[in-house]
């Protein structure tokens, strides 16, 4: 059994989840079923972080992952944006890094700069 | 030119404000920000979380912050940014300051106070040893990494498990920094549980509860080592217990205090309990036609309140600059009961209501299964409400139907206790 919080919403419910069934208890939510389980036999999360833009009002512009990412890749995707520089305009939705660390997901600007 | 509506900060609870105010049929809205562009906080908010409550969907802070800016395109509300109000007065003028316009004064019908929070710095936890460069407040922190590009730390202890901490210690990690903990004096983390999860536990990082921080030591003008201790039941730290941490940073994240200057020069009525205007079901505050919401109010845990909030402030002043609602009438106080530390609003006009009223507190200590209880002067039971646990890092929120608030004898307190 392996405990913990979930993380999809502010209310953190205490999840407790059967390794060999993927069984959840403790959810108040079926997103919080989903988690549970996820969190169990792929771990994800969505990354954050910025990236630096040039002509813009600003140095750097924020971005996230277009999907969760497997968590032990995020510290990989820091290092693998730094290489990227954009340039200003960008509107948000923009891809900032394609299909990043090959996993087909990619790292897209969220906000207007 | 006379204003309908000034509404002081373009953050959160401006921008929803000034919203709803237009959509109950005010034109003349101004949004004076201090800043160069609208969003406050949510700009240097990158992460995601946000809007769960209103939208449904995920958010990181700028696209929350989106959501409100783009609708003002569509409408005439004015946002004057780059200017710094320094005065607001009894007949509502609002005094600015700013490089292209100078000293300018503007009048208007209503005003809505946004001013936000700030957080609270050093000087306010006394903490001992030396004073240099590399103490920063977990939002500043913020503001020099996601905006303007300066990464401020390599080896980081941080003070308080305020959620902007937690934040921070996943962002430092993911830029490179070694975060070596996250101490907290309580013992339990004032943050969300889901933070501590996804950042501390996912990276590693210690989190020490019932200690603090006992000393600072420097080189060379930089920090160079934090010392932490254990502390007991009187949150005094026991000798023998000093960790030595070498770092080049400490970061605070040890709580928020609303920012009421203006409001409090003013002499608009503050509550001691939230450090905010005290407000009636309307938000409006002490002062006729001055409105306030958001963290300047109290401070939220949820950017989706906010906008709540100040979203029903935005229709109330709406409705008193075109139906000049403003006589003066008799109000119910809402006072603390047993564990409870506030409420918000603190003051109801029964006459003013038309629906349920949206009550916010927090408890003062952890409770597991409990009943919340709403009473009056006479000690007649108004209304109860069941929680499975309540926790002061967490704004619980209540509805109040108009019938208890006719029915109430006298002043009205909320209590809460374990079943």
């Amino acid at each position: 059994m392996a405990e913990m919080i979930c993380i999809v919403c502010p209310r953190g419910c205490r999840l407790t989840v059967d390794e060999a069934s993927g069984a959840v208890t403790g959810n108040s939510c079926p997103r919080g079923e989903a988690y549970g389980r996820s969190e169990i036999l792929d771990p994800r999360r969505v990354y954050t972080g910025t990236v630096r833009i040039t002509g813009a009002s600003l140095p750097r512009g924020p971005v996230k992952s277009s999907a969760p990412i497997k968590t032990p890749l995020l510290m990989d995707v820091s290092r693998e944006i730094e290489s990227v520089t954009l340039i200003s305009p960008v509107r948000r939705g923009d891809a900032a890094l394609k299909n990043v660390l090959g996993t087909g997901i990619d790292i897209v600007v969220t906000r207007d700069m | 030119m006379n204003w309908e509506l000034i509404v002081i900060g373009a953050g959160p609870a401006g921008l929803a404000a000034a919203l709803a105010a237009y959509d109950k049929g005010l034109r003349k809205i101004a949004i004076i920000e201090r800043d160069r562009y609208a969003g406050g906080i949510l700009n240097q908010c990158i992460h995601n979380g946000f809007g769960l409550h209103r939208f449904k969907e995920e958010l990181t802070g700028p696209e929350y912050a989106l959501k409100f800016i783009d609708r003002l395109r569509d409408t005439t509300i004015e946002l004057i940014c780059d200017t710094m109000v320094l005065h607001i007065t009894p007949d509502r003028q609002v005094h600015t300051v700013s490089a292209e316009k100078g000293y300018q004064v503007y009048s208007a019908s209503s005003i809505f106070l946004a001013m936000g929070c700030r957080e609270r710095p050093r000087g306010a936890i006394s903490i001992p040893g030396d004073r240099p460069a590399g103490v920063f407040t977990a939002g500043t922190a913020q503001r020099y990494i996601n905006l303007e590009g300066y990464m401020c730390a390599k080896r980081v202890v941080i003070l308080g498990s305020g959620d902007i901490g937690l934040i921070m210690a996943r962002r430092l990690t993911l830029e490179g920094a070694k975060v070596l903990c996250c101490v907290e004096i309580m013992p339990h983390s004032s943050g969300l549980a889901r933070n501590i999860a996804q950042c501390l536990k996912d990276f590693d990082i210690p989190l020490y509860l019932n200690h603090t921080v006992t000393d600072v030591t420097a080189a060379n003008g930089r920090v160079s080592s934090v010392t932490v201790s254990r502390v007991d039941a009187n949150r005094a730290p026991i000798p023998g217990t000093e960790m030595v941490f070498d770092c080049d940073t400490l970061l605070l994240s040890v709580g928020l205090i609303p920012e009421n200057e203006l409001s409090r020069e003013a002499g608009i009525e503050i509550d001691p309990r939230t450090n905010g205007p005290f407000v009636y079901e309307n938000m409006e505050t002490s002062m006729k036609g001055v409105f306030a919401g958001g963290n300047v109010v109290h401070v939220h845990d949820l950017v989706d309140y906010v906008s709540e909030e100040s979203a029903k402030a935005g229709e109330g002043a709406a409705r008193f600059v075109s139906s000049a609602e403003n006589a003066d009438e008799a109000y119910i106080r809402m006072l603390n009961g047993d564990n409870v530390s506030y409420t918000v609003p603190q003051r109801i006009r029964p006459g003013r209501l038309e629906g349920s009223v949206k009550l916010f507190f927090r408890v003062r200590s952890k409770l597991g299964a409990s009943v919340i209880k709403v009473s009056d002067a006479s000690g007649q039971e108004l209304a109860s409400f069941k929680r499975l646990s309540m926790s002061p890092g967490e704004m619980e929120n209540i509805f109040l139907p108009k019938e208890v608030f006719q029915k109430a004898r006298g002043d009205i307190s909320v209590s809460a206790s374990e079943a």
